[in-house]
């Protein structure tokens, strides 16, 4: 039986130990303010030198000595061919991958070596694959400094992302449903393509949605095959008024792309090519905001819709 | 199946095994299994390139140099290849990112994982990944342009490019990724072996330092392990913070190059292929990768084993 | 009917009287004014069928809800002899935890040596000494039935021990910090019959020691190791008497019928 003596005893121990708990408990709230603290900073100092140059016109004019006329024209339109041929070529396959590797791989050794290769490809440097983007495809494939070159850089980058979203997403669908399938007399191509790529499409769309926007705001690699020029030109245009009216020129075209675009303007001492850079930088931040945003709601709409 | 004739059955036709549908499920599957192959492809093509461009370097500079000599001057008259002071740039902003990064991933994992309410929870969580998601060049504008220019007026001595100002955020920039994968390895620890411990009656504080974390051990050890190579190959933070210049150096108030910016320094000139410059960036690069892919293999080991605990 | 017959019958001291409880998860009102009184140093034991809130029940004995938001008490668990309300917003549910121990469904050890979980819970409390700390943890593991067993590889992770012992080290780790109550929450639904057998042997040679009040599903274990049984259902608590009362004569209709299988 314990005496009031005893329960006074486990009542100073309690209230040491919470003490503990109240002092951690400020400490992880601090922490994570710094993390606060450092975005709030960052983006309104961007936004203080960069606002006043996001006129119309910073998007429609070319880049140029004059700081006050210099704008992202071509930069913004390099991105998005980039992003292009980036989405064309890592999707597909990146998917492809997702599928084999969840549903039809068979468990030997060869499998898990591709499946340890796709975590290590996660974690290759950037600039690993701006390296590997030099040697082959802007030399020995003879690609140049070129938005293929740029995109097939970037495809290989964001690979790994959407390879590991697709199983990700396969995964989370119940062997049920592909029993379901199945004692209907569905093939396995029949039982992927009708029932586990539709139900996993918005968790690999996810997962495509971040991939590029981590795309958009690479950097190293791009400068790795040597892309760093003063572009004040547009690449020839993919829509043509005669026939056959679509033309692929585009793809061979130097470039320039909104993060090199900000690099450029970061490196120079003058302070207003540096409001430039933070014009540059703020639309560069709220693209892929929006879009890791947009990526973030989409999941928490599924995780809300879809209970198996 | 039995063996009939085509002209008493058209039904056992369908059922029986169809040749065409088998080819092409076939044909499917080897697509699928060549878009698998792809990423192998990739690999074997990363270190095909760094090692065919390294081995040509390394006919021209012996490795002995390669790893002794203290000056990195390739494309100076008077050329010295040693990758020591790229190694301690690297390893020095690394180090200050890391001091950044884990302890306080770390703390916010821990408060995230045992202490907050769930609606702190809910929005912190997708406000880290945001985070996470700006791009390294906007980093770097902010260390080059914001902290280091505040730093100043604490270290009035301190140059625009250094060390320090570099490595402290690009620890932020980690701060996500750190968080994230230790928080996902204290939650992988099922509730039972907290009530456990709450039910002899510890704080949550004890519960999380003597119980979850060991728990989640494996798990907070790759995400640090990851998040070293994360820092050890983030490239444009240094290169626009911390300058481009070789420098061996272990003091972080100096500028230095890492290995990283140095191959983004090279790529901004214009190099002939095939010159001895042109190499140096690929053996800068292999050194990059052995370094980030033994934290990374090290890094899966103990995350999967975390995995088949529980 | 409940238990007021019986305090006047016998001269029984009560380790615990519950006095009117409901308790909600959010809009859920999981129980429903219950009244029952726990004596002391013996074993009682909850029935009813799955979702009757017999672990619910168990679980308010050692505030175990408080750490889920949304979850409610109404009502009093008074613990004697101090004659506090372990329910009351001014009690500390880390100070309940302290006195009543708690022992799970699955064997839940913590990723430690078997050593190291046994002393957890008088680390917690602040103890040191090497001695006490050595002393505490042969007695818990021999009250435990279990030092035999494992004093020859104390040190190793308690995860290598078979499932049976496990649990028997869950019970010296709740053992170790001498509890005035020890909570079963069907402590055998995980084991094997061999396994079951000596865990409520252990149960049994406990009493005299501790108050113990234990969730089973499993009638027959009950009938075998308490003093005595409540029957709930619904939230509500249907009888409670003496286990032989309960399981030979009792009074309810739908104590009888759970009790001969003709329901659940």
């Amino acid at each position: 039986m314990k005496t009031d003596k005893k329960l006074e005893e486990i009542r100073a121990i309690i209230a040491h130990h919470k003490r503990w708990d109240l002092i951690f408990l400020v400490t992880g709230i601090l922490a994570l303010m710094i993390a606060v603290l450092t975005f709030v900073a960052l983006f309104s100092h961007m936004l203080v030198d960069g606002a006043p140059r996001l006129t119309w016109s910073f998007f429609t004019s070319f880049p140029s000595r004059h700081a006050e006329s210099a704008g992202i024209l071509s930069a913004w339109v390099g991105t998005t061919l980039v992003m292009i041929v980036t989405a064309l070529s890592a999707v597909p396959l990146g998917i492809g991958a997702g599928v084999y590797l969840e549903e039809y791989a068979p468990k030997n050794l060869f499998t898990e070596i591709i499946e340890i290769n796709v975590t290590n490809l996660a974690g290759v440097p950037s600039i690993i694959y701006g390296l590997l983007a030099l040697g082959l495809f802007v030399h020995q494939l003879s690609l140049g400094h070129s938005i293929l070159a740029a995109g097939l850089a970037l495809a290989l980058l964001i690979l790994p992302i959407v390879i590991l979203a697709t199983r990700e997403a396969i995964r989370s669908i119940p062997i049920s449903i592909r029993e379901g399938s199945y004692a209907l007399g569905a093939t396995k191509w029949q039982t992927v393509s009708d029932h586990i790529l539709p139900y996993s499409a918005p968790g690999i769309l996810t997962g495509v949605i971040i991939g590029l926007a981590r795309a958009i705001g690479e950097t190293a690699p791009i400068i790795t095959i040597g892309a760093l020029t003063f572009i004040a030109f547009l690449p020839p245009s993919p829509v043509q008024e005669e026939f056959p009216y679509l033309s692929f020129e585009w793809l061979m075209a130097p470039f320039t792309v909104m993060p090199i675009q900000m690099f450029n303007w970061v490196s120079r001492p003058e302070e207003e090519f540096q409001f430039n850079a933070a014009a540059a930088g703020l639309v560069l931040v709220v693209m892929t905001l929006a879009m890791n945003g947009l990526a973030i709601y989409l999941r928490y709409r599924m995780r809300k819709k879809i209970k198996w | 199946m039995a063996v009939r004739s085509h002209s008493n059955s058209k039904k056992a036709g369908k059922l029986g095994y169809s040749f065409r549908r088998h080819l092409h499920e076939r044909f499917i599957e080897m697509l699928l299994f060549v878009s698998a192959l792809v990423s192998v492809v990739i690999m074997i093509a990363i270190v095909a390139m760094l090692v065919k461009e390294s081995y040509v370097f390394f006919q021209h500079v012996s490795i002995l140099d390669f790893l002794t000599d203290k000056q990195w001057t390739p494309l100076f008259d008077d050329a010295h290849y040693g990758i020591l002071p790229l190694v301690s740039g690297t390893l020095v902003s690394s180090l200050i990112a890391l001091v950044v990064a884990l302890p306080l991933g770390t703390i916010i994992a821990i408060y995230l994982s045992e202490f907050a309410p769930f609606t702190v929870r809910e929005i912190a969580k997708p406000f880290l990944e945001l985070l996470g998601g700006i791009p390294t060049i906007v980093y770097g504008y902010f260390a080059l342009l914001f902290v280091t220019p505040l730093l100043q007026i604490i270290f009035p001595e301190l140059p625009g490019f250094n060390l320090l100002s570099a490595g402290l955020v690009m620890g932020i920039m980690i701060i996500p990724y750190v968080s994230s994968m230790t928080e996902d390895a204290m939650r992988a620890v099922p509730m039972n072996i907290r009530e456990g411990s709450y039910a002899m009656g510890a704080t949550r504080f004890q519960t999380a330092i003597r119980v979850v974390m060991p728990a989640a051990f494996s798990g907070i050890a790759a995400a640090y392990i990851l998040g070293i190579s994360r820092a050890v190959g983030e490239t444009m933070v240094v290169a626009i913070a911390a300058g481009m210049q070789p420098n061996l150096t272990w003091n972080p108030m100096e500028p230095a190059a890492t290995i990283t910016a140095y191959i983004v320094q090279v790529s901004l000139g214009d190099l002939p292929h095939g010159s001895i410059g042109y190499q140096t960036i690929f053996a800068a690069g292999l050194t990059l990768l052995l370094i980030t892919l033994a934290f990374n293999i090290i890094g899966h080991i103990l995350r999967k084993r975390y995995r088949e605990i529980y | 009917m409940k238990n007021k017959s019986m305090s006047n019958s016998e001269l029984i001291q009560y380790k615990s009287e519950v006095k009117d409880l409901s308790f909600y998860y959010g809009e859920f009102n999981a129980l429903r004014n219950i009244d029952m009184v726990l004596h002391d140093k013996q074993i009682t034991a909850l029935i009813g069928p799955s979702g009757c809130g017999k672990s619910t029940f168990l679980r308010c004995f050692n505030r175990m809800h408080d750490l889920y938001p949304g979850n409610r008490y109404q009502g009093e668990i008074i613990l004697h002899p101090d004659d506090v309300n372990i329910l009351s917003e001014n009690v500390d549910p880390i100070e309940v935890r302290m006195r009543i121990s708690m022992v799970f469904q699955k064997p839940n050890p913590f990723p430690k040596s078997i050593y190291e979980n046994v002393a957890y819970g008088l680390r917690v409390r602040g103890i040191k000494q090497r001695a006490i700390l050595d002393e505490k943890v042969e007695a818990a593991l021999r009250n435990a039935a279990l030092w035999d067993e494992v004093k020859d590889r104390i040190h190793e992770l308690a995860f290598n021990l078979s499932g049976g012992q496990q649990q028997r080290m869950c019970i010296a780790r709740a053992l170790a910090t001498d509890p005035e109550i020890l909570l079963f929450d069907e402590p055998t639904s995980a084991l094997d019959p061999i396994a079951t057998a000596s865990i409520e042997e252990l149960i049994t040679d406990l009493k005299n020691k501790v108050t113990i009040l234990i969730v089973t599903h499993n009638m027959q274990q009950a009938a075998r190791v308490s003093d005595y049984t409540a029957y709930m259902y619904l939230g509500e608590l249907i009888e409670f008497d003496v286990t032989d009362t309960i399981f030979i004569k009792p009074k309810n209709k739908q104590t009888e019928d759970y009790i001969t299988g003709r329901f659940g």
